[in-house]
């Protein structure tokens, strides 16, 4: 066996003659706000499979503070499950594996203590602002504030809010090369004298990156005195037509690991364990639902909602977006997304009569109580309904950013007088998508998966033809880093160990009236031959099991499509999984009666139909 | 397993206490060891550079970028008035000349060739740290300020408004379940920290504003008082920096819920004493909850409480609080802790713990949703 070598660069330890076929053992952890995931990694039979999982406390804050410890904990739980050495008795990650001993890498992702905080600044908001702001949402950060000269607030304004933010780092943008440089130097007049002060104490350099037009880089220079670490990588928006994010992305990971993750408590030790450059957790997820994407040519969406925040990923026609609602979570933020999508469109969700001045408690007490858990059904059917429209506002924000590239010049021939279409169109397709992927608590710790897959559909509502699954352990920020040293195991674990198949939603878009024909299905397949006719506003459930895969054709009635064209018949290869067909006919957009009763009469025919809870 | 661990808020009568006072950036530090303090003295002081105001030079002289430095009257380091010329076009043979006037006062600090703008920085701006809590300077941080040491009584509330403020303590509510409402408020309480007991009423907040209370401590409030109150829907329980005229504190949750006994009878036994109250609150990694620091006289140390007593272990006989419905509110005894998560009526699988209630009822409850009564 070969000991892979790795040399210590800026980005941490790098490794560069990492020979996979030497890999057999892998130890992955996650270090999260409050916990440390640890995954074990075998070749089991000749394919990586996942084996053992363990958890632990994260320790960045007192009395510990000392990540290594929360990484040092977990891990001997896996070893204990395992019964498996993994750390010696000096406190050292055993490698390579030997005697049952060790593992052969060890890789890592975090985001304790709150993850990578960025500001970007750009000239014009639509266009190298907001491509500022998807390098550094792709690189896994939370952008604070995105400053541009059309922002619709004063300098002053502006510069005062510079001065409030505390970021981890900065990043500029403007111009494309060869073009004007005096609109990126004024950004760059403003942000230098508003001496950001960063989160992490007085003696560190805010970095700030410079990814703008490539003539101005003597003046950004001048304009920046030794207060700040800046780095100049090439311009993220060369032309008007094309994007180039990767080289700002690679240097927020580089500032990342140098600035940010050394002032974390214990992170100079733990950088110096992993055999690959640790990663933010959100840069990680998309990481590797980019690699499925594009391995299986399929448009993905991937979200992940947490207490605090909803991050959703995309990847349609090979782009990849990431958005980050701050403040649209289960508890840290549950009170703002009832203000933000307001309590009858919540209710609207839910099958039982409830009293709203309570519930508004309710709310506010589980914001300032964040970590209690539903007790009684009625309380698990509410937060679930708070999770639907939590979902639905994260995905509407999320398609209003992913968009074609603004200001792009395009030419129009006389055949394109009616169906004009302007730069700047959102590139989500729900018609398009084929795989919708779910994590977080409230989505993968519900007590029947009928009720994820019913979450999922209700709040990003797929059109067409749509596999639904979860992540079964939130291993993604896992695979996602291993996918940089060994796409093959990343891929075979993702694909074996970390979905959880749901099974496929159909549903045509289309508006109808109430009991008129939706469309008719035929279903063949293992141990499946199921046909019939949906009508609109109706919903199905058919068993079939997961790993099984069935001949679907569907027929919509005039006026539905299902991915060829309005009442154009489809036929597709769909597959089972724990919660089986969801037939939908209540039409897309989706629209719930205004009245209350009619609404709740449609929920709780919905919630029977899909078995989703018992209601007495 | 027989104990966990749940944190619970802190209620006890005497603690010693030891806060930081640092200034946001470095300046003078105007106490020293050993020196007594005041809530109000000012242990530390510096300025914060002025703001910032850019003026675009060239673009109101319609002139390129590149010809400002010579048009400026002002240069780099020179101080200017409101109205006073920065800059003047040379106009043509000596006359139709255009010139350009700050809108600020403040120093000249750039001017810049590449986009003809010049900025002006304001006069520093002071900033000030008060004690907040009486006691003794124990230790001076140079530059940056100090660490005061005091022996307080310590009320940890769940949820506040506003920042710091310090007044008498003043009973409003003879018993801990009573409503706070405005006929409970008098004119006899400007100035004071207002105890209640129950909710605290919209009505009630409205009128200790109008008297000029410091601040208010009850046990609950209801979320649409709390909206009406701040003139918005709070989103997010990221406190302190409001601006409505007092501080608040609320010592158990939303809605109708009696505060603690044990912390009224505290308060109450402390009535007439200052009381530093800091309505901030912060639900994030490093939580804040809002707090009401009450300094005690030496010669009333007592054994009241031990203050280095390790708290927060869960195990039977420990008093609880019950944090979420249905139970929400409710105070008992642990009676059992299996350690077998079990199915609660949500279908979940969750620990659950075995709680006696006060009237002798025994309930279920998910580990998750009690706090210990820190005693």
């Amino acid at each position: 066996m070969t000991t892979p070598e790795s040399t210590t660069s800026a980005r941490g330890p790098v490794p560069t003659a990492l020979d996979p076929s030497a890999i057999n053992v892998v130890l992955a952890t996650d270090c999260g706000s409050t916990t440390t995931k640890a995954i074990l990694i075998e070749k089991v039979d000749g394919e990586f499979r996942q084996t053992y999982r363990g958890e632990a406390p994260t320790t960045v804050e007192e009395p510990a503070a000392d990540v290594t410890m929360g990484v040092a904990n977990s891990v001997s739980e896996i070893a204990e499950l395992a019964g498996r050495k993994l750390i010696d008795d000096d406190g050292q990650v055993i490698r390579p594996a030997s005697n049952g001993q060790g593992c052969d890498i060890y890789i890592s992702t975090s985001s304790a203590g709150g993850g990578l905080q960025m500001m970007v600044a750009g000239v014009v908001r639509e266009m190298t602002a907001a491509s500022a702001k998807r390098a550094a949402l792709g690189a896994g950060a939370i952008v604070m504030d995105t400053i541009a000269t059309n922002d619709k607030r004063l300098p002053h304004e502006q510069i005062q809010r510079i001065r409030e933010l505390r970021p981890d780092m900065i990043l500029i943008s403007g111009g494309t090369d060869g073009g004007t440089t005096q609109h990126v130097v004024q950004i760059a007049e403003m942000v230098a004298p508003a001496k950001p002060q960063p989160r992490f104490g007085s003696e560190y350099r805010m970095p700030v990156i410079f990814a703008g037009n490539v003539d101005a880089r003597d003046a950004i220079s001048q304009t920046f005195d030794d207060s700040v670490e800046l780095s100049l990588v090439e311009n993220l928006r060369p032309t008007m037509e094309r994007e180039n994010l990767s080289p700002a992305r690679d240097a927020i990971h580089d500032l990342f690991l140098e600035h940010v993750m050394a002032h974390a408590p214990g992170y100079d030790k733990l950088i110096s364990w992993t055999d690959a450059p640790i990663m933010p957790t959100p840069g990680a997820v998309g990481n590797i639902l980019q690699q499925i994407a594009d391995q299986r040519g399929v448009n993905a969406v991937g979200v992940d909602i947490g207490g605090a925040t909803t991050d959703v990923f995309s990847v349609f026609e090979g782009t990849f977006n990431r958005t980050v609602s701050a403040n649209l979570g289960m508890s840290y933020s549950i009170s703002n997304v009832c203000a933000e999508a307001s309590l009858p469109s919540i209710l609207r969700w839910v099958p039982l009569d409830m009293d709203e001045r309570e519930l508004r408690n309710r709310v506010k007490n589980k914001m300032i109580r964040p970590t209690t858990i539903p007790q009684t059904l009625e309380s698990l059917l509410f937060e679930q309904a708070v999770a639907r429209e939590a979902l639905r506002l994260a995905y509407e924000q999320h398609k209003d950013f992913a968009t074609t590239l603004k200001g792009v010049q395009q030419q129009r021939t006389v055949g394109d007088t009616f169906s004009q279409q302007s730069s700047g169109q959102t590139i989500v397709n729900n018609m398009t998508l084929d795989l919708l992927v779910a994590s977080g608590g409230v989505l993968s710790h519900a007590p029947r998966m009928s009720q994820t897959a019913a979450m999922l559909v209700d709040a990003f509502q797929p059109e067409g033809i749509t596999t639904l699954a979860k992540d079964s352990i939130f291993m993604m920020p896992h695979l996602g880093v291993l996918s940089q040293v060994h796409p093959t195991a990343a891929l075979q674990v993702f694909e074996r160990d970390c979905l959880v198949y749901l099974g496929t939603c159909i549903a045509p878009a289309g508006i109808g009236k109430a009991g008129k024909p939706c469309f008719s299905y035929q279903i063949t397949g293992e141990g499946i031959n199921e046909s019939g006719e949906v009508g609109f506003g109706e919903m199905r459930l058919l068993p079939m099991a997961d790993g099984v895969t069935a001949q679907a054709v569907i027929e919509p009635s005039r006026g539905f499509d299902v991915g060829e064209g309005s009442g154009k018949r489809v036929e597709r290869e769909i597959r089972g999984g724990t919660v089986g067909v969801i037939l939908d006919g209540r039409g897309r957009p989706l629209e719930l009666p205004e009245d209350r009763d009619a609404c709740r009469q449609a929920v709780i025919a919905w919630n029977q139909v899909q078995g989703l809870a018992e209601l007495n | 397993m027989s104990q966990a661990y749940t944190p619970g808020l802190k209620v006890t009568p005497w603690t010693r206490h030891r806060i930081r006072r640092i200034l946001p950036i470095p300046g003078e530090v105007k106490k020293t060891v050993g020196e007594a303090v005041s809530a109000t003295d000012v242990v530390a002081e510096t300025f914060m550079p002025g703001n910032v105001t850019p003026v675009n030079v060239a673009n109101m002289l319609s002139m390129p970028p590149g010809d400002i430095p010579e048009c400026m009257i002002k240069q780099i380091g020179d101080t200017v008035e409101v109205d006073e010329p920065l800059a003047e076009t040379k106009g043509i043979f000596g006359f139709f000349k255009a010139n350009c006037r700050s809108r600020t006062a403040g120093t000249i600090e750039t001017i810049s060739e590449v986009t003809g703008q010049v900025i002006i920085r304001g006069a520093p701006l002071p900033v000030q740290v008060s004690a907040y809590v009486a006691g003794k300077v124990v230790e001076v941080i140079a530059d940056e300020g100090v660490v005061i040491e005091s022996d307080v009584a310590f009320v940890q509330g769940i949820f506040g408004i506003g920042g710091e403020t310090v007044g008498p303590v003043t009973m409003a509510c003879e018993s801990p379940d009573q409503e706070l409402t405005p006929e409970r408020i008098t004119g006899e309480m400007a100035g004071a920290v207002v105890v209640g007991g129950g909710r605290m009423t919209g009505p009630a907040v409205r009128r200790a504003l109008e008297i000029g209370c410091a601040a208010v401590v009850s046990g609950g409030l209801d979320d649409a008082d709390l909206r009406e109150i701040l003139g918005y829907d709070l989103g997010v329980a990221i406190t302190g920096s409001e601006t409505i005229g007092l501080s608040l504190v609320v010592t158990e949750g939303f809605g109708e819920i009696a505060m603690a006994a044990r912390t009224h009878q505290l308060l109450g036994e402390l009535a007439g004493r200052e009381a530093s109250v800091n309505g901030t609150t912060q639900i994030r990694a490093g939580v804040m909850r809002p707090e009401i620091v009450i300094p005690r006289g030496d010669d009333e140390v007592t054994a009241a409480g031990d203050p280095d007593r390790v708290a927060g272990l869960l195990e039977v006989g420990t008093s609880v609080r019950v944090i979420r419905d249905p139970y929400f509110g409710l105070l008992g005894t642990v009676t059992g802790l299996p350690s077998e998560p079990q199915a609660l009526g949500s279908e979940s699988r969750a620990r659950v713990l075995n709680v006696e209630t006060t009237s002798g009822e025994t309930v279920t409850v998910p580990r998750a949703n009690v706090e210990l009564i820190e005693e």
